[in-house]
Formats: C-alpha cells, sequence, structure tokens
C-alpha cells in the first residue's frame, strides 16, 4: 500500500468518524430500523424469527446509503477532490480507497452489529451466524456499487435524493442472495446462495473503481 | 452509422420514412385487432388469451428499448457519435411507457388467471425493476444540468444497468416463479394465437419507432432554435 494511498483511506476513515460521524449515524439508523419493525408487525418471535433475515438485509443496504452521498460530494464541493486528481494515485486507486473506506466505516460496522440486533428477532444461532457471513460477504457489494451512484451524482446539489432511485435496482441480488443464504441455513438446505453472493460481490468490487473512476473523470472534465 | 450523425442528414432520412412508418403501425395495430378478437377462446384461458395480444407485445419493445439505449450508450461513450445521446435519451420515455403497460395489461390478466393483481412472481418484479431502472435514467438525465455531462452519466448508468439486468432477472428466477415460459420461439404457441400476436408485436414495434423518431426530430429542432436564440442574444 502507497503511502498516498494509505493517507487517503486514513483520511476519509477520520471523516467518517468525525464530522457528522455518519458511520455511527448509519449504526444508529440500523438499529431504529430494526426496533420500528416489531412495532409495525407485531411482537410474536416466531413472525419475527421468519422475518429478520430480509428485513436485517433491507436495513443494512439502506443504512449504508445514508452517507454515501457525501463520498465524492463533498469533496467535490470544497475541491479536494480536484487536490486528490492531481495527487501521485490514479483516479482508479482513489476510487479503490474511498470504496474500502466506506466499506470500512458502513459495511463492517454494521456487520458486527447485526447478531445484537438479530437477538430482538428470536433468530437461532444457526441464522444469526450465516446472517454475519453474508453480511461480511455482501456489504462490500454495496458499498461498491454505491461508489457508482455516488460518483454519477456527484456534481448534484440534491445527489442523496436521486441515489437511491439509481442504486437500489441494482443491489436486488444482493438483498436475494443474502436472505436467501439465511433462509437456506435456518431450513437445513445446502446453501448455493452464498457462493452466488460471493460472485456478485467479487465481481462489483473488481469493475466498480474502473466505473467510478470514469464518472470522476467526466465531472471533473466540464 | 455515422453517415446519419449529421443531424441534417438524419432530418431527411426520418423525414421521408416517418409518414410510411406510422402508416404502417396503425395497419398492423388494426388488423391485429382485428385477427385477434376472432381467435377462438383457449381451453383454458378462455377469451382473457386475448389479453395476451397487448402484453407480450409491450413487454417486447419495453425490453428491446432497454437494449436500444445501452447501444446508443456505447455508441456515445466510445464514438462519441452526436446523435447517440439525443437517441438515447428520446428511447427512455417511451420504454417506460411501454413497461408500465406491460405490467398493467399482465396485471389484470392476473385477476381472472392467478386470482390476484399482483403476485411476486419472477417475471413480474424483475419487470418491476426494469420499470425503476427507466425511472432512474430518466431521473439522472434531469438531474444533471450540463448537456453533454448528463449524457457521458446517463451513458454509463445505462450500461451499468445493461451489465447488471441479467444478473437482477437471474437472481429473481431464482428466488421464485410462477409466470408461464417462454413459447413463441419454442413454437409451442398454437398458430391461431401466433399470427394476431405477430401481427400485433409489428404494430407495437412500429409505434416505437414512429414515436422515438418523432421524439429524436423534436430535440434536433429544439435545439437549432435555442442555438438561433443563442446567436440572436448574442448579436
Amino acid at each position: 500500500m502507497s503511502p498516498a494511498f494509505a493517507s487517503l483511506l486514513v483520511r476519509d476513515l477520520k471523516l467518517a468518524a468525525r464530522s457528522g460521524g455518519s458511520a455511527a449515524l448509519a449504526l444508529a439508523f440500523f438499529a431504529l430500523m430494526a426496533t420500528l419493525v416489531p412495532l409495525g408487525v407485531g411482537a410474536d418471535l416466531r413472525l419475527l424469527a421468519r422475518v429478520a433475515a430480509g428485513v436485517l438485509w433491507v436495513g443494512a443496504v439502506l443504512a449504508a446509503l445514508l452517507s454515501l452521498d457525501r463520498l465524492y460530494q463533498g469533496d467535490f464541493d470544497d475541491g479536494s477532490l480536484d487536490l486528490i486528481a492531481l495527487s501521485p494515485l490514479s483516479l482508479e486507486q482513489v476510487a479503490l480507497a474511498k470504496f474500502l473506506a466506506h466499506w470500512l466505516s458502513t459495511g463492517l460496522p454494521l456487520t458486527l452489529l447485526s447478531p445484537l440486533l438479530a437477538l430482538f428477532f428470536g433468530l437461532p444461532g444457526r441464522g444469526t451466524a450465516m446472517l454475519m457471513l453474508s453480511l461480511l460477504i455482501g456489504t462490500p457489494a454495496v458499498s461498491a456499487v454505491g461508489a457508482i451512484g455516488a460518483s454519477l451524482t456527484l456534481s448534484l446539489k440534491r445527489g442523496g435524493l436521486i441515489l437511491p432511485l439509481l442504486i437500489l435496482p441494482l443491489l436486488v441480488p444482493v438483498v436475494i442472495f443474502g436472505a436467501g443464504a439465511v433462509s437456506a441455513a435456518l431450513d437445513g438446505l445446502a446453501n448455493g446462495a452464498l457462493g452466488l453472493l460471493g460472485a456478485f460481490s467479487l465481481a462489483a468490487v473488481l469493475l466498480s473503481p474502473f466505473v467510478t473512476a470514469a464518472c470522476v473523470r467526466l465531472n471533473l472534465a466540464g | 452509422m455515422f453517415r446519419y450523425a449529421n443531424p441534417a442528414q438524419f432530418m431527411r432520412l426520418s423525414g421521408a420514412l416517418l409518414p410510411w412508418v406510422s402508416l404502417f403501425a396503425v395497419v398492423a395495430l388494426v388488423s391485429g385487432t382485428i385477427l385477434g378478437f376472432r381467435v377462438p377462446p383457449d381451453y383454458q384461458q378462455g377469451m382473457t388469451v386475448t389479453i395476451m395480444f397487448v402484453h407480450v407485445p409491450a413487454a417486447i419493445v419495453a425490453e428491446s428499448a432497454y437494449a436500444l439505449i445501452a447501444v446508443a450508450s456505447i455508441f456515445s461513450l466510445v464514438w462519441r457519435h452526436p446523435l447517440a445521446d439525443t437517441a438515447a435519451r428520446a428511447a427512455a420515455p417511451l420504454g417506460a411507457v411501454f413497461t408500465a403497460l406491460g405490467l398493467i395489461t399482465g396485471s389484470l390478466w392476473g385477476r381472472p388467471m392467478w386470482g390476484a393483481y399482483w403476485v411476486w412472481d419472477a417475471r413480474l418484479t424483475s419487470f418491476l425493476l426494469l420499470l425503476f431502472l427507466y425511472l432512474g435514467y430518466i431521473a439522472l438525465w434531469n438531474a444533471i444540468e450540463d448537456e453533454t455531462r448528463a449524457a457521458r452519466a446517463a451513458a454509463i448508468l445505462a450500461l451499468v444497468g445493461a451489465v447488471n439486468l441479467p444478473i437482477i432477472k437471474f437472481s429473481v428466477d431464482w428466488w421464485n416463479t410462477l409466470h408461464q415460459g417462454e413459447s413463441i420461439l419454442s413454437g409451442q404457441i398454437a398458430p391461431v394465437f401466433l399470427w394476431p400476436l405477430l401481427t400485433m408485436a409489428l404494430g407495437y414495434m412500429l409505434t416505437f419507432a414512429a414515436l422515438w423518431m418523432v421524439r429524436i426530430r423534436t430535440e434536433i429542432v429544439a435545439r437549432r432554435a435555442r442555438s438561433l436564440m443563442q446567436r440572436g442574444e448574442a448579436a
């Protein structure tokens, strides 16, 4: 890891931890959403255990979306994106660093919080372990696809509003395979979903920096 | 392809084609409707089978329109083809309307056949997602003011969506399937139903082509008017 890459990564992590605390906000959103669902659908633990995987997966995806609009927009608005583009890093490396920072500050904490929320939903141990594993494998895809959306909308004043419309349809496979892996584990079935989730995640992480860099380039060129 | 990159060339060609395409579209739609009402009732579906004649063509056009947008986006990104952006942008609302039409007609057919207006079947779900992809694409075009920037961003989004669409479709199929499988290409459909269906499909495609040309022509004329007005202000 080159020093420039490391310093960009550390800078973005510090921004996520400090100003506005987007990492902590995503966790709070996740926990609150998980609290609202039983209030809406009723306290029957058997019902909650059945919907837990889907609800927590949807919640994790939405929580990760919350901080996405700041991923590039803040740097674009104050001009630091121009300076970052002048750094020895290629824009693809910049995109990779920013993706990593986003995942480390949202996807990973959300994964670590999920067992506690699974407990609230009465999810059995097998299911909880699989939920954590599927979140660990799947949330990088959320950050990777999300980064594409963030870079597409970085010049927009209200990019945060249009971002979910662009990103959520593309994240359908993640939700299906992620929640599907947990259901399969609960029913004791052979688990193909986890492999498919991993494949989607790898492809998304591999391609995202190139697409994101292209979007940043077109926005800086104008 | 590139000979018609020049807007003036395109205006001349499309101006000559448009009346004929429109005429054939009307002929195909009218004769398809007449043929469609003369089919015998299906042994399982009764007369609701005729909904197929307005449903399947809408679905075919809706999917083809997204493919057209993706191809136009490649032309726009790789060769900077000046008409490709306009063509892609013009196709999007049409594609969205045909997608909605496919969903609505499918839902009207689903009520008597499946007992519900909406079921979370794989094909219905992926079609709903296609509608959202269209809406996102249109929203991105409208959100970015600078036109060349909007064109590039929309083209990238269309290509990301086109790469993702088969994966979405696969994942949704994996998730749930109730919709009947493909029956046209595999020859399982009875000829009495096939001919009205093909006529209607032709009518839908020609309608799409005619409206698409009108939209591209309108955009070219509007752009010309804008540049004339700017020149007028400058003088």
